[in-house]
């Protein structure tokens, strides 16, 4: 039994997030709230994150070699509409082709604006994002205005789609060309506490996978291991950390921020090719809806790390899915945010915090009212679900992070004399 | 400064302008359009009476949206979030104004001065949490622009839409105000009575702006705000509070930019509705950048992208896509803030010569 306190008192930030999983697993247990673990639910987790993965991961690019780029936003818009553009005229593979392309170039204007002529980054990243959205509604105008389901503000729906793929054995793949058995369905559908959500989990990740997504999926060990592995990797960060030292050691200062900045704008533009490719099928203007900005958040409290970004992307895909796949759901979310803000304040309390205590108390009361008083939350709500948990994560994340040492200030090339 | 540097900077607005017309000039190639007829043509609708009363009616909220920006560019501060500021500050603003009753100073004076609170309080959650939590503004003024839009689209469907007697109209637009809490356009007084209505929020445009120019540059809260803009470190080894600074930057911002739904509200729309103009927040921050956080350079800006917004109207009617003004939009924006960096640091080294020059001399 002491052995179980000291592990939780090592350990505060693990028990809270084993708490609150534990806690989701029991209200998924309600048959309102099943839909919370399903396989469904992670698939469309999954779909949804995957975006705002792939633009985290272009920031980390970017922020590590000393460039804050918050036109990722605006990147992300130009993957959509190239990706769009050409997965309607020649199919999805040549559409992600083209969004990295558009990304990549915008990638380019904005290190050519901050490395080159050490524009202020947030000046420069707004004003990408001010030139992006104007030029996707521009193309818009030039490229679709004459199709019969494309206008100022929609591209024609695309044509085709990318394949996908199974398992074999866990998750029904084929294998061989035979059919095999769908084990983590099978255990699904037994109901089983916490074997058939697992099931669930593995079985929506594994299940029915895009190659596009598979791709997506597996840069992030690549990122891993081109920035902490490979001399570039360790370039590129030195260059984020301390440029005057990079560069006596003779390293190409400017060359390094160039490719992590027009790195980050292919990544976003990947991210905005695979929104219009696997998620809706059509461009659609303001369709990054803000994912950009998220991306950028999601870097911040992943700590500048591929495995950060994943799991803040992974938390937002979720909030997403709920939203998209039933409204029920969220509202059991308003009884684990209660039970999870009722035990901070106990925690708070016994270690004498009490003001703190006695807000979360609360707030742990009045999220459980509106939880017993209502059988469903606002659809405006729901629609900032991602945008409130960025503002309240990073509240509590903020002065714990390490971000590289000279991210956005500028730098002149010889400034070390 | 040698004379010549000072000319150079003042000319450095219309150099970038010049660029960028050269570059709007090649992408009309590119589709195929003749630039000159193009031009021509948005010179001549631009400048005709009815368009330049249209013109100045734009500039109010955009030079207002500006000055918000301006306020917290002067301390380094972003505020990226004024488009969720002033349509959330508008929108309590106009419920309020509908169901308040008072005479005409007063109603419209109270209208502005809800929207100035809850517009103020908004951004100061932004300073508060930098300061208590060090979540960067640029992020949470962010996120709370979408948040305040589903708050405000919230709050219209199921709270404040328009009500009759027996509450059976569901439209999401709050009822009017009242004759007391509208202000009239100024077409009377001016005698331009057969033209278009001119806002009379104009005159409130012009106060903010004078307001900017006597906080920023005559007070001594204005100077503490500078002064960490420019060395954060020397200012508070001088007795600014940064974190009190931040906070009230944010409040003051947030305040201003509560003020840019008020000509819509009092002098045009008199209700919210779901036409009421969005996006004045991010034209607000291209207008500060093009302006230089400069009183008299932000109202040319916000002229400017008016002028470019209004004569652009034209263009379809004659086959050309009207959409080529967003694109020149995103051009001077970006062409402006590279330039002006050159610029900067051309005169920087120009006076460090001109300096060693002198001391040489001295020797």
């Amino acid at each position: 039994m002491s052995n179980f306190l000291n592990f939780i008192k090592d350990n505060k930030e693990k028990t809270f997030f084993i708490f609150i999983l534990f806690w989701l697993l029991v209200i998924a247990q309600i048959e309102t709230y099943s839909q919370l673990t399903t396989s469904g639910t992670f698939a469309a987790t999954m779909r949804l994150a995957i975006p705002i993965l792939l633009a985290g991961l272009g920031g980390i690019f970017s922020e590590r070699s000393g460039v804050v780029n918050i036109g990722l936003e605006g990147m992300m818009i130009m993957g959509t509409w190239f990706g769009a553009w050409a997965a309607w005229l020649y199919g999805p593979w040549w559409g992600v082709a083209a969004g990295i392309f558009g990304g990549l170039i915008f990638g380019l204007i904005h290190a050519i604006a901050t490395v080159s002529f050490q524009v202020d980054h947030i000046v420069s990243g707004v004003a990408i994002n001010i030139l992006a959205a104007g030029t996707a509604r521009f193309f818009s105008v030039v490229a679709y205005a004459n199709e019969s389901q494309g206008g100022a503000t929609q591209s024609p729906r695309i044509s085709g789609e990318i394949s996908s793929f199974s398992l074999p054995f866990l998750s029904g793949g084929t294998f061989l060309g035979n059919e095999t058995s769908d084990l983590l369905r099978n255990l699904e559908d037994l109901n089983l506490f916490f074997i058939s959500d697992i099931s669930g989990l593995l079985g929506g990740l594994t299940r029915d996978i895009s190659y596009l997504s598979f791709i997506a999926l597996s840069l992030v060990p690549i990122c891993m291991w081109v920035l902490w592995s490979t001399p570039f990797g360790l370039q590129l960060r030195s260059v984020g950390e301390f440029p005057v030292g990079s560069e006596s050691l003779g390293i190409n200062v400017y060359l390094m921020k160039y490719i992590g900045v027009t790195l980050s704008g292919a990544f976003s533009g990947l991210a905005g090719a695979y929104l219009v490719i696997e998620s809706s099928g059509i461009y659609r203007e303001n369709q990054t809806g803000g994912r950009g900005f998220i991306a950028l958040a999601s870097v911040i409290f992943g700590n500048w790390r591929p495995t950060g970004v994943l799991m803040g992307s992974g938390l937002f895909g979720y909030a997403d899915a709920l939203q998209l796949r039933s409204e029920e759901s969220v509202h059991g979310l308003l009884l684990l945010i209660s039970i999870v803000l009722l035990a901070l304040s106990v925690y708070l309390l016994f270690n004498k915090k009490s003001r703190n205590g006695a807000i979360s108390l609360l707030m742990a009361f009045g999220f459980g009212i509106w939880f017993l008083n209502s059988t469903s939350v606002p659809n405006e709500f729901v629609y900032f679900t991602p945008h409130i948990t960025t503002l309240v994560v990073l509240s509590f994340a903020s002065q714990r992070l390490r971000m590289p040492k000279s991210v956005g200030q500028p730098y002149k090339k010889g400034e070390g004399g | 400064m040698k004379v010549y540097l000072k000319i150079l900077s003042f000319l450095t607005p219309l150099i970038a302008l010049a660029i960028s017309f050269g570059l709007t000039t090649f992408i009309l190639i590119l589709i195929d359009r003749d630039p000159v007829e193009t031009f021509t043509l948005m010179f001549d609708y631009g400048t005709t009476g009815k368009s330049i009363i249209s013109i100045l009616n734009r500039s109010i909220p955009l030079y207002i949206s500006a000055v918000a920006v301006a306020v917290g560019f002067k301390m380094g501060m972003f505020n990226i979030g004024v488009e969720g500021q002033y349509i959330l500050g508008a929108l309590i603003a106009a419920q309020v104004g509908a169901v308040l009753i008072l005479p005409r100073p007063l109603h419209v004076l109270t209208i502005f001065i809800v929207a100035a609170v809850v517009s103020g309080i908004w951004a100061g959650i932004s300073g508060y949490l930098k300061v208590k939590k060090g979540v960067h503004e640029v992020i949470s003024t962010i996120m709370l622009n979408y948040i305040g839009a589903g708050i405000v689209a919230y709050l219209l469907a199921n709270i404040f839409f328009e009500k009759d007697e027996d509450n059976s109209l569901k439209v999401p637009q709050t009822n009017y105000l009242s004759e007391s809490g509208q202000l009239p356009p100024l077409n009377n007084i001016l005698g331009l009575e057969e033209l278009p209505n001119l806002n009379s929020f104009i005159v409130g445009a012009v106060f903010v702006g004078i307001f900017y120019y006597w906080l920023v540059w005559k007070t001594s809260l204005g100077f503490d705000l500078r002064a960490t803009g420019l060395n954060p470190v020397a200012a508070k080894f001088s007795g600014a509070d940064p974190n009190k600074l931040i906070v009230l930057a944010m409040l003051i911002s947030g305040g201003i930019a509560g003020l840019v739904g008020m000509s819509n509200l009092v002098g045009y729309f008199h209700r919210y509705t779901i036409d009421f103009p969005t996006g004045l927040g991010f034209a607000g921050i291209t207008v500060a950048l093009l302006g230089r956080n400069h009183p008299v350079g932000m109202a040319l800006g916000a002229l400017l992208i008016s002028f470019l917004e209004r004569s652009s109207q034209i263009l379809d009617l004659n086959n050309i896509p009207k959409e080529i003004e967003r694109i020149m939009q995103g051009i001077v924006i970006l062409v402006v803030v590279v330039s002006y960096e050159v610029v900067r640091r051309y005169i920087l080294t120009q006076e460090v010569k001109l300096a060693s020059r002198m001391v040489d001399k001295d020797e």
